[in-house]
């Protein structure tokens, strides 16, 4: 285990600092709160069953919930080994379900008017005509809108919430749910298994693959609120899917959470590609577990991007359960004053001749602050396996402060693995150069960011990675002419 | 266009470098400076650039009347003034390219953006005076550049920029004779009577390229002697010893 600080000359003096800020405008507005169902603030078994209730779910999953709670009322904060901030998530003044009671609408037209406004105004519809396959927009607790090509469904090609998904396709997602990921993996975990609405539950039928993708956006507009998605995509024997999610929320006083699970299970020869652009305001806590199942030479990537929240911790993971599986993760992260990127990866090899990938870049603004946790575990009897790990942090000045625990367990002779890890700065010599050519302090900023991402950002999709690029650029704020 | 620097002083860390230096460069010439090690060369061309690490005591630095010290970095390059590093720093991830581009971006107003034909055009033509490679604009900025690339591209973003005074900063120093010709033919073609260049350089070789109308010779944080080119003839066959013989004068 190892830390990394870097804590020298510094390049911005506070004044300067203060004046770049990331462009987070985007998602900060709200509509007036319109729900016919709220689960009032705080969380109790009679919570879970308002919840279940409301759902109309049957009695495994009321009593998978109830487990659920607690789970999470048993474990205690992780702060042994995670920030102490943790601590100021104060889960009684949170409401734990708000919905309007509509189901999804498979039309934007007839959407209510503030929540199509709010899907406008970030780009979503125009996104799903220009290049998606599908789309899932949540708004607060449940999809506001679902709809998908109408030759996919053709083809079985299954793309619901995770009511409908446990309703509708028991015999389907019921032996993966809660599998991939179990109740207790952590006390987050946990409260996602006992309070979860919304989220995709994705069937992908054997040898179909999605050539567009598939996507979902979260957004938060109530204030003391808790999002709780859940998703669940299964890629059947040789199928190739896509899927891609954004959030946001407006900024709020007070705290926001989102603790969401993730699922993925890819079948023999199948490929999961899962792409996250995560954009939530600063005040939103985001604890997410996200864990994919790679069997027999199936691939399951994970390409993650953290811009915005006062706190995430994600660290996605990949078990490779057949012989040649692979699992990648590319994630870059951004943490400025005042928020802390808590990121990583977890490669878990159970198969012979499997092989992980994991790149992570992170970038530390001001007081910001980023940390890589990693872990590898390669196990003694398995054959030919491979890691590469790759963790380069940028720290913008002094005050930044970034850490790297890569725990990489490799047990027997019979495999290779790779670590390398760089700490740089924006130096002063950098920006000297780059103004002396007559670009100003904040441009030269934004453009030495750029390039530090620029080949993970390649890894993108077009249209994701210009979005990307354009959250990145630091401004000048209040700057003259 | 001319600059005047007038009994300028700087210091870095509570040492004094520059002590009261005078120096006049009209439009349209180019003036050279030689000195040996430590006399403070670098600092200057530093110190006129903006450097932070360097703190102005006293005196002043005009480009044809405006006053450059009250100005930030970025500005006083936008204002006209082009150094050419000795050591240019490395931009990972940024292509040469969109470096260049958002340097000339930087000078338009806002809302204007860069013809893009246009702007290929002009790169492609001077790039072929330099006689670089095309595929120079996709790399990063400086990273993995040889010595002798680094000091093109330096004169590619000189001419790009189009300044009106030029500071080169041992441009010639890693240099072979070839790259040292291709350089020089950069800088020539640039000469202009409304245009002024200080050349900083060791070696009175580059002078042979880039032919200076005076030579002026710097220690201790001063100009101590100013002539015509065979100033640095002079040098190059006797070297600095005569310094110790005729101490500087404030």
């Amino acid at each position: 285990m190892s830390a990394y600080e870097l804590n020298e000359s510094a390049v911005l003096d506070d004044e300067t600092k203060d004046a770049i800020d990331i462009d987070r405008s985007v998602g900060d507005f709200s509509f007036p709160e319109n729900h016919k169902y709220d689960a009032g603030y705080g969380l109790s078994k009679d919570t879970v069953d308002y919840i279940s209730g409301v759902k109309k779910e049957k009695d495994w999953i009321r009593e998978f919930r109830h487990k659920a709670l607690e789970v999470f009322e048993s474990k205690p904060m992780p702060t042994n080994w995670a920030t102490d901030d943790l601590n100021n998530i104060d889960f009684d003044k949170i409401r734990y379900y708000l919905s309007d009671g509509q189901a999804p609408k498979r039309s934007w037209d007839d959407v209510p008017p503030e929540v199509l406004e709010t899907f406008e105004r970030l780009g979503v519809p125009q996104q799903e005509r220009a290049f998606l396959a599908g789309v899932e927009a949540q708004y607060d607790s449940e999809a506001a809108y679902s709809n998908m090509m109408p030759e996919l469904e053709k083809k079985g090609v299954i793309f619901v919430n995770s009511t409908e998904g446990l309703r509708e396709h028991e015999e389907i997602f019921r032996p993966w749910f809660g599998k991939v990921i179990p109740t207790g993996d952590n006390k987050f975990s946990a409260l996602n298994s006992a309070v979860f609405s919304g989220g995709s539950f994705i069937y992908i039928p054997k040898g179909v693959k999605l050539e567009q993708p598939l996507q979902a956006y979260f957004r938060i507009n109530s204030e003391n609120f808790g999002q709780f998605e859940r998703t669940l995509i299964i890629a059947d024997e040789g199928a190739e899917i896509t899927y891609m999610e954004g959030c946001t929320a407006p900024k709020f006083e007070t705290a926001t959470l989102h603790s969401a699970v993730v699922e993925l299970v890819a079948m023999k020869g199948a490929k999961i590609q899962y792409i996250t652009v995560q954009n939530w305001s600063s005040n939103v806590f985001n604890l997410v577990t996200k864990r994919g199942v790679a069997h027999e030479d199936a691939e399951v990537r994970w390409i993650d991007c953290n811009i915005g929240s006062r706190l995430t911790m994600k660290y996605p993971g990949v078990v490779m359960k057949g012989d040649k599986a692979r699992g990648e993760v590319i994630s870059i992260a951004l943490a400025s004053d005042g928020q802390e990127q808590d990121t990583g990866a977890k490669m878990i090899h159970a198969a012979n001749n499997t092989t992980s990938n994991v790149v992570s870049k992170s970038i530390s603004v001001g007081k910001g602050r980023s940390t890589y946790r990693g872990q590898v575990h390669i196990p003694k009897h398995l054959k030919g396996c491979k890691n590469n790990t790759e963790c380069d942090a940028l720290l913008i000045n002094s005050q930044s402060r970034t850490d790297t625990y890569p725990a990489i367990t490799v047990r027997g002779n019979q495999h290779a693995t790779q670590h390398e890890a760089s700490v740089s700065q924006v130096s002063e010599e950098m920006l000297f150069y780059m103004q002396q050519r007559g670009i100003s302090e904040g441009e030269a900023m934004s453009l030495a960011v750029n390039g530090f991402i620029n080949d993970l950002a390649r890894e993108f999709p077009m249209e994701y990675s210009v979005e990307l690029k354009r959250l990145i650029e630091l401004e000048m704020e209040g700057s003259v002419g | 266009m001319s600059l005047i620097v007038n009994n300028l002083q700087a210091s870095i860390e509570e040492t004094s470098i520059l002590k009261g230096l005078n120096l006049e460069v009209p439009k349209g010439e180019i003036h050279a400076i030689m000195g040996p090690n430590g006399s403070g060369k670098s600092t200057l061309s530093k110190v006129i650039a903006g450097h932070d690490d360097y703190e102005v005591t006293g005196g002043s630095v005009t480009l044809d009347g405006v006053d450059l010290l009250d100005m930030e970095v970025d500005e006083r390059s936008r204002a006209g003034l082009f150094l050419a590093f000795q050591y240019p720093a490395e931009v990972p991830g940024v292509s040469n390219a969109n470096f260049i581009r958002a340097a000339l971006q930087a000078r338009l107003p806002k809302g204007e953006e860069i013809d893009a034909v246009a702007y290929y055009k002009s790169l492609y033509e001077k790039m072929d005076i330099l006689e670089m490679d095309r595929q120079f604009t996709a790399r990063s900025v400086n990273e993995g550049f040889s010595g002798g690339e680094k000091k093109r591209n330096e004169i590619l973003q000189m001419m790009m920029l189009d300044p009106t005074f030029c500071i080169l900063d041992e441009t010639d120093s890693g240099l072979d004779i070839d790259a040292l010709k291709i350089v020089s033919k950069g800088v020539n073609s640039m000469r202009s009577p409304d245009r002024g260049f200080l050349v900083i350089t060791h070696y009175q070789r580059l002078l042979d390229y880039i032919e200076p109308d005076v030579v002026h010779v710097m220690a201790d944080g001063q100009i101590v002697k100013s002539g015509g080119k065979e100033l640095a003839l002079e040098l190059e066959e006797s070297g600095y010893e005569f310094l110790k013989e005729e101490p500087a004068h404030a």
